[in-house]
């Protein structure tokens, strides 16, 4: 039984921390809503060797694991850097995966070359028994794209990450079947509007397709799923590192601030409320590492793993933003201060990849499952 | 990171499964925590069984019969339990809490004397901290214990929410030897037979009208010399290893009360309507989510464990989620079957002992000043009880009132 961190770990995410300090990532956030685009932090990942993390060692990469991956994220999250890392390191999930990929695409996704973004889409459960994508709106939810022999129409919106990516891995179905396709950007009836929504830091696209030409690889829907769950885990990881910078701020204002002759960390009320926050990170970091684990070594329970890590990360991620407001008070609500800018990470995740509400129904769907899988197995044992 | 057990912990596994397997015909039946006297009986039966089979006191010294293990395979032994279907120890508490604090504190003769019987409860220990005006508040407890001539102690007071006093054949309790210096300074821990003269147990029902608890009244009750555990005048610090050992009983078994997502999710799924309601899913994926934060929060914890760190006040942070969850869990159950769940099916009496039990071991306010300030490192409270003697504090009280 070992359930921490490995020496290693805990050095690629304080190296990732240390990469990331030397730039002015939360003030270029603010500035970014004003409308100076964020500095490209793309090369600063290339050279941590961020792209290519779930890519073998023979291509370039630096074969680590889906735990790895996310602790990265935990560092991107806690200073709201606006790397576009996330879209790609599902989509080379899939591509690690298959069969018959491009070394040369490989090894240029590796080092960051080229830059992948997945067009997740939610796989099926007993109540909707379809892939679907998110739509524009709330919580409608559309098909997947559809596949016919290289072609590939329709799309998904606030797909992250997509904008500016050279190539696509798209989760679509042909028929009922999910087919893993790969498509040139660039490639006649693709189109990819870039979409700021609040956080100008999170880049989002709505994703169309027509009839657009690519390549089916050779994947098994499992991946697919996958990777959904991948993704899913690494906003919970981004979370988590929001939070634990939420907290520290606040813990360390509520220590200096001083109201009728005492800290106001002394009134219980305060204390209570900051300990609160404690509470949904903790348990976030335990449903976080559970997902990296399960990523890693448990894949049969990457899915509630991942979907109860996304519910950790909204409980924790709203009440610890809005906490990060509140303690510091009036000052707190104010542009100049940072504590609005992790409001509005914080609002915005909360709503992408389905949403949390649709990862809480997916950790209940999962329990339902294995509760009849187990039920059958004792049937079928007395049988 | 990793799971697995260790090739002496498999082997351990195996070791314990197949004497469960072995023996668990002769293990009682329980449904839920009955406490009619054919049961208790029952489970201390099982519980000699459990230790003859060295499957009872795991982490204590063999010196004392323990293993003399680690608290994995303390894990691996509750784990087997469960997996077993059959009941666990019904000294807990004694043999979780108590019995490890007089192995700190106690004297030699009281290892010799108590630890046995306790191991296969043939006598069983109820925890005497509480009162019905110290309970947040541990260190302003008033029991009165006054030193003889003789070196005996002559014990008055009244103590609560005492589990297992009418099984018990001692109790640990915290009194007050010194009212003259400050409250945390005065304390005396004592070993009390219950069947001393002078004790009096009365049943405490509660909101499901069971009695769980007892309140026990101490009337100039005798105590040989030699009663107390740990020195004169320590009390609090004898007091603090047993709440020590109480949060790592926490960590060690969140799950051992029973309430696991699955368990919750079954319970919901037998009902057709309710399963397929997205806000009930919804709802049960939050709750579920919870629970397995607390499963996996323990894993970690045990990681800490296992490398030889104390358990920290942080781990009052699991019991606030524990019960929190499982009151949500209980509303969802109850909202989606309707008030029959109120009172039948076998989450019925959970319900109602909940808004209680979310005062146990510490109301879920006083923890969460205790982790603010010792984890978060925030400034106390103002206190105005710094530095005065007990004896005067009341007094202080009134006045403020």
């Amino acid at each position: 039984m070992n359930f921490e961190l490995s020496d290693e770990q805990t050095l690629l995410r304080e190296a990732a921390a240390g990469t990331l300090s030397r730039f002015k990532t939360v003030a270029a956030a603010r500035e970014a809503l004003e409308g100076t685009a964020p500095p490209d932090l793309w090369p600063v990942a290339c050279d941590a060797g961020w792209p290519g993390l779930l890519i073998d060692e023979e291509h370039g990469g630096a074969g680590l694991g889906g735990l790895d991956a996310m602790l990265v994220h935990v560092e991107l999250g806690r200073v709201l850097a606006s790397v576009p890392l996330l879209g790609h390191v599902a989509a080379t999930a899939v591509l690690a995966a298959a069969s018959g990929v491009d070394g040369d695409l490989l090894a240029a996704l590796a080092t960051g070359d080229k830059r992948a973004a997945l067009v997740p889409a939610r796989p099926p459960e007993d109540l909707e028994e379809t892939w679907t994508v998110d739509g524009r709106r709330g919580r409608h939810r559309v098909g997947a794209a559809e596949v016919t022999g290289d072609r590939v129409s329709g799309g998904a919106s606030w797909v992250i990450d997509a904008p500016g990516a050279d190539v696509l891995v798209v989760a679509g179905v042909d028929g009922l079947a999910p087919v893993a396709m790969l498509l040139d950007a660039g490639a006649a009836g693709v189109s990819v509007e870039p979409t700021t929504r609040y956080d100008a830091t999170r880049s989002l696209g709505h994703v169309s397709l027509d009839a657009a030409a690519g390549a089916r690889l050779e994947v098994g829907g499992d991946a697919l799923a996958r990777a959904w769950y991948l993704a899913q885990a690494l906003l919970a990881a981004e979370a988590l590192g929001a939070v634990e910078e939420s907290l520290k701020r606040s813990v360390e204002y509520a220590k200096e601030r001083f109201t009728f002759g005492r800290a106001i960390g002394s009134y219980q009320a305060v204390k209570h409320g900051l300990v609160e926050v404690l509470r949904r990170q903790e348990n976030l970091r335990s449903l976080l590492y559970y997902a990296g684990f399960a990523y890693d070594e448990l894949p049969s329970e990457l899915a509630i793993a991942a979907s109860a890590a996304r519910v950790g990360a909204d409980e924790a991620l709203d009440y610890g933003t809005r906490e990060f407001v509140s303690v510091h008070g009036g000052i707190g609500a104010t542009w100049e201060h940072d504590a609005p800018l992790y409001f509005r990470r914080a609002q915005l995740s909360r709503r992408l990849l389905g949403g949390a509400g649709d990862a809480a129904g997916r950790v209940a769907a999962e329990l339902f499952a294995a509760g009849e899988a187990a039920a059958a197995g004792t049937a079928g044992a007395a049988a | 990171m990793d799971l697995n057990d260790t090739p002496e912990q498999a082997e351990y596994r195996t070791k314990v499964r197949s004497w469960l397997q072995a023996h668990r015909d002769e293990a009682p039946t329980v449904v839920g925590d009955r406490i009619e006297p054919e049961i208790v009986a029952a489970r201390r039966a099982w519980q000699r069984r459990l230790a003859e089979a060295g499957l009872v006191g795991i982490t204590w010294p063999a010196e004392y019969g323990g293993q003399g293990l680690g608290p994995l395979e303390q894990v691996i032994t509750n784990q087997e339990i469960a997996a077993a279907g059959v009941p666990g120890i019904f000294d807990f508490i004694g043999v979780g809490m108590l019995g490890p604090t007089i192995i700190a504190h106690g004297s030699e003769e009281q290892k010799q004397r108590h630890l046995g019987p306790m191991l296969h409860a043939d006598e069983v220990f109820c925890q005497l901290f509480s009162e019905p005006a110290a309970g947040s508040d541990l260190a302003g407890i008033q029991a009165r214990a006054q030193l003889q001539d003789d070196g005996s102690w002559r014990v008055s007071g009244q103590k609560v929410w005492t589990t297992n006093a009418q099984f018990a054949s001692f109790g640990l309790m915290m009194t007050r030897s010194n009212p003259d210096v400050p409250k945390h300074k005065g304390l005396t821990m004592f070993i009390v037979p219950m069947d001393a003269p002078g004790v009096t147990i009365r049943p405490l029902r509660q909101i499901s009208g069971d009695a769980h608890f007892n309140e026990v009244f101490f009337d100039d009750v005798e105590l040989p010399p030699g009663s107390e555990v740990g020195p004169v005048g320590n009390g609090w610090g004898v007091g603090l290893t047993t709440l020590m050992f109480e949060r790592v009983a926490i960590g060690l078994g969140s799950e051992s009360f029973g309430w696991r997502a699955d368990r919750f999710a079954a319970a919901l799924a037998a009902d057709p309507g309710a399963r397929s309601d997205a806000e009930v899913r919804r709802r049960l994926g939050h709750i579920a989510a919870q629970f397995l934060a607390l499963r996996y929060t323990g894993y970690r914890a045990l990681t800490a464990l296992q490398r030889g760190q104390t358990p920290g006040p942080e781990g009052a942070l699991g019991k606030i989620t524990t019960v929190n969850a499982a009151i949500d869990a209980g509303e969802l159950l109850v909202d989606a079957l309707g008030p029959d769940a109120l009172e039948q099916g076998e989450w019925a009496a959970l319900i109602s002992e909940l808004p209680g039990i979310k005062s146990a071991g510490g109301t879920e306010e006083i923890l969460r000043s205790m982790v603010g300030e010792r984890v978060l490192g925030l400034p106390p409270e103002p206190r105005l009880d710094k530095g005065i003697p007990f004896s005067e504090l009341r007094s202080k009280e009134v006045a403020t009132a």
